[in-house]
């Protein structure tokens, strides 16, 4: 199964491991990572899952959409690579994926 | 607005998917309903958040959108004439000495009610609130999240952020009358109508407006007066003067008012009983999401079958002297006589 790490704000790690074929926000939400709220429940509807993605992954993740990338007009702090976690599923190639959750969902 | 309450069997918290199945089981039974909502129109979630797209989970539709199950729920109700409410939310709840309730919302309405059927989801959507510090200390005197007057914001150095429709609307609204008016978006393009998005790049073209790409980052003033925002942007940050703030973020569910009408709560949901779904106060009842109880599953079929049974108890309070006799639709003439169908 593939290990994705999630880093809080604070610094704190969690190695969760999840199934192709979820979301990097399902993963977090069934090992309750904090920092993840995901409202909407996966619908794209609202950027309470919003994380950066590390750099070294950016091109394995690939870019939002334009679905997407219009949610994350309603994120805090958007960068470059930001994303929204519901909007990347997990598959073999993400095994050892690190991501970082911004300050505070909004 | 008359002040003069409304009088109704039933007044219903949410015109939500659950709300709109409970007019039709109490309509089945004879009841009458008045509907409450903050939006501007029916479906709760089911329309503001996702209504393109598909539900899976709706028995015996394998496949419904949001808008399509909202408006299949507004042709089964038809035949029972419900009065909805919108953009108004309910403020107040009070029993009255002779047993009725008395329902208030922020629009100055009231209704008396027998009985009150709370089905609001994950509570009223309210404005998002950029989480920089301090911001609450400028709410009501420099920060707006809607537009109630206009004249309020005349002559004002505006700043306006946002990339959807609220924002662009109220950018080209407002140009005309505002002293200065700068629209802060993240990135150069924007969700909103193409015909808004025209306009305002013909204002900022003409120097009417300013434009600035970047996002909030600290507010700057004292004593609830803004004097300016700093704005991060690709070449740094920058400090842009305004009094007055308009950050158009979207909507977000918040329980509100609900906290505060005496009920018991479970984590910020409203605790009932299975059998009647009934609150810890009688002739209030809460369905959908909103409710808790053991085992609950937050699904609109459950919401459906909880409707169903409340409507059972809220006929006993209605009509306390009626026998009830149980009918399916199938069969009983006086229920299809009821649903228009014979």
């Amino acid at each position: 199964m593939p290990k994705i790490t999630y880093i809080e704000f604070d610094g704190t790690a969690h190695d969760v491991e999840g199934d192709v074929g979820m979301t990097v926000m399902e993963v977090a939400r069934k090992a309750d990572v904090p920092g993840i709220e995901a409202e909407c429940g996966g619908a794209c509807s609202c950027a309470t899952c919003h994380v950066y993605i590390d750099e070294a992954w950016q091109s394995k993740t690939g870019s939002a959409e334009e679905m997407e990338e219009d949610m994350l007009d309603f994120a805090f702090d958007v960068r470059p690579n930001s994303r929204l976690s519901c909007q990347i599923k997990v598959t073999d190639e993400l095994d050892g994926l690190v991501v970082r959750l911004p300050e505070k969902q909004f | 607005m008359s002040n003069q309450p409304i009088e109704t069997d039933v007044v219903i918290v949410g015109a939500g998917p659950c709300g709109l199945f409970a007019v039709f089981e109490l309509g089945l039974l004879d009841i009458r309903c008045h509907l409450i909502d903050i939006l501007d129109r029916p479906g709760g979630q089911c329309t503001e958040l996702y209504p393109e797209k598909p539900i899976y989970d709706i028995p015996a539709y394998p496949i419904v959108s949001g808008q399509e199950l909202t408006d299949k729920l507004m042709e089964q109700i038809k035949p029972f004439e419900p009065e909805f409410h919108f953009n108004q939310r309910v403020d107040e709840l009070e029993r009255q000495p002779d047993g009725q309730f008395l329902v208030k919302t922020d629009d100055g309405q009231q209704f008396l009610s027998k009985v009150v059927v709370i089905a609001a989801g994950g509570g009223s959507f309210t404005p998002k609130r950029p989480p920089i510090d301090g911001i609450e200390a400028f709410e009501g005197t420099s920060v707006f999240y809607s537009v109630r007057r206009m004249s309020d914001f005349a002559g004002k150095d505006l700043l306006i952020v946002g990339g959807g429709d609220s924002a662009l609307d109220w950018t080209l609204n407002l140009a005309p009358i505002a002293n200065s008016l700068t629209l802060v978006h993240r990135r150069d393009k924007f969700r909103a109508a193409t015909d808004s998005v025209n306009k305002m790049l013909a204002l900022r073209e003409e120097g009417k407006i300013n434009f600035l790409m970047g996002q909030m980052s600290q507010l700057n003033g004292e004593n609830g007066q803004l004097e300016s925002v700093t704005i991060t942007g690709p070449d740094g940050d920058v400090d842009v003067k305004t009094n007055c703030l308009l950050p158009f973020f979207g909507l977000t569910m918040k329980l509100g008012p609900v906290a505060d009408w005496g009920l018991n709560l479970h984590e910020n949901l409203i605790s009932v009983d299975t059998e009647k779904f009934e609150t810890s106060e009688p002739g209030i009842f809460a369905v959908g999401d909103i409710n808790h109880y053991p085992g609950k599953l937050k699904l609109i079929l459950s919401g459906f079958h909880e409707a169903a049974l409340m409507a059972q108890k809220a006929n006993q309070i209605i009509y306390p002297d009626k026998k009830v006799i149980f009918q399916y639709t199938t069969s009983s003439s006086s229920l299809q006589k009821k649903l228009g169908v014979k």
